[in-house]
């Protein structure tokens, strides 16, 4: 039995405490990691599939069926700065949250913007569904800003003449369970399919108001607000229209458009 | 064989880590929302002060008595690190909710307080299963307030509706502060009320 008050002791043992953990912790974060990134990746479609109606929320599909139904989507790289399509970008493996952390990688955004979001990637990912014709006919765009307490982040799907909202979802938010919540509520979720988002000015138009609005074709561009919940709403509502309007994606949505710059 | 079954069945009633003890207080505020999040955390840090205990009482004729926090802490940290990585493995969804929750079972005090108060000084088969009963009785906690958190404040029992809401076409009007962390607290203030009603030696003399 050594003495265990003397400090080369002291020191062996710790080193061996610190090998033995060093070691399964290693071995455990190496030999998981495949797996990991795969449930990243499929959460991600996942989320993608929601907004874009192809899954309804609270369905559990097996990984085989999120990723055919998936497959119809075609990931783009969009450089933010000059609002055109990279096509030599490569996306497996891009995390665009992770972009934000890095002045390589992100921009500062506009002050003041209506998303409160500090910064912006260089290059966002959006999803295409191509028609069998060739020509575009779904849309998701990622989409992130501040709620009340937290930044929301989500996807927002838009129809082939990108005017009119097919699905929204957050996959990411930190706002008041059964109040702000309540953006997750697949009946709130609901109330945005058909709506559309720009003004006959060709501004973003979409308005959360209090009470209750009207349906898709008499109210277009409002949608009902969430009791107790108005901040959370207007800072959805914010979102929305920051990245539809000429800061966001607004400049690439024109470029899609028929005669538009490609 | 009598002292292992005190040390495992002990602390759900009798020494139940939250209801006397008062530690863990932080995550049972904040993983109860749901009954699903309540029992991957239970089975989480069941597993944590069960192995944490074993591993320390091992070791612990071989520890340093000046370092041997810092050793208790480097084995229950790379502990909780394994048990987060087989999370966002295999429960993804789940690990998702709990988010930095499984990370912060470190900072739980039951873990470190079961390896210094038992583990130091008892053999690792007995350590293992005071970890896993404090594990057991944290758990136990866990679920009766996430039962009634759900239930009440969601109207749903492991996301099953079981209390249509109104705002669904039902009845029920969700209890909002349920769902809140405030509303955990006076779960589990009542819990400790009825637990020491109905074990009067747990009352503490009043501090003169």
């Amino acid at each position: 039995m050594p003495r265990l008050d003397q400090s080369g002791y002291t020191v062996g043992f710790a080193a061996a405490i610190c090998v033995v953990c060093a070691v399964l912790v290693a071995g455990s974060a190496v030999a998981l990691s495949e797996r990991q990134g795969v449930n990243a990746e499929l959460d991600r479609q996942r989320n993608v599939l929601m907004a874009a109606g192809e899954m309804r929320p609270g369905e559990s599909l097996p990984p085989e069926q999120v990723t055919e139904r998936f497959s119809s989507f075609q990931p783009v790289a969009v450089d933010l700065p000059t609002d055109r399509e990279d096509s030599s970008f490569t996306v497996v493996g891009y995390d665009q949250r992770k972009a934000l952390g890095s002045p390589d990688t992100s921009f500062a955004a506009p002050a003041g913007n209506g998303a409160q979001i500090l910064r912006m990637p260089n290059k966002a990912i959006v999803y295409k569904r191509l028609a069998t014709d060739g020509t575009l006919d779904m849309l998701v765009l990622p989409i992130e800003g501040k709620g009340l307490w937290s930044t929301m982040y989500g996807f927002l799907a838009l129809d082939k003449d990108l005017k009119t909202v097919r699905g929204l979802t957050f996959y990411q938010h930190g706002e008041t369970p059964g109040l702000g919540g309540e953006i997750d509520n697949p009946r709130w979720k609901a109330l945005w399919q058909g709506r559309a988002v720009y003004d006959a000015s060709g501004e973003p138009a979409i308005q959360v108001i209090r009470g209750r609005a009207g349906t898709a074709t008499e109210d277009p561009h409002r949608i009902d607000g969430l009791s107790g919940a108005t901040i959370t709403g207007r800072g959805v509502m914010n979102t929305v229209n920051f990245w539809l309007g000429p800061e966001g994606f607004g400049p690439y949505l024109d470029t899609l458009q028929p005669g538009g710059g490609q | 064989m009598m002292k292992a079954r005190n040390v495992l069945i002990g602390p759900l009633f009798l020494n139940n880590p939250i209801a006397l003890q008062v530690l863990g207080i932080c995550s049972a505020l904040a993983v109860t929302t749901k009954m699903e999040t309540a029992v991957v955390m239970a089975i989480a840090v069941c597993v944590v002060t069960g192995f944490s205990n074993l591993f320390i009482s091992l070791v612990r004729n071989y520890t340093p008595p000046s370092i041997r926090m810092i050793v208790q802490l480097t084995i229950i940290a790379s502990l909780v690190i394994v048990v987060d990585q087989i999370l966002k493995a295999f429960m993804f969804d789940v690990a998702k909710q709990l988010s930095v929750f499984v990370g912060l079972i470190i900072t739980n005090c039951i873990v470190m307080g079961r390896a210094e108060a038992f583990a130091m000084q008892n053999p690792p088969g007995l350590s293992f299963l005071d970890g896993i009963g404090n594990g057991l009785g944290y758990g136990l906690v866990l679920l009766l307030v996430g039962a009634f958190r759900e239930v009440f404040g969601s109207g749903t029992f492991f996301g099953m509706t079981v209390l249509q809401p109104a705002a669904e076409g039902g009845w029920y009007t969700p209890n909002g502060l349920m769902v809140l962390a405030p509303g955990a607290f006076f779960l589990i203030g009542l819990l400790i009320w009825a637990l020491r009603t109905w074990k009067p030696n747990q009352v503490e003399a009043p501090e003169a």
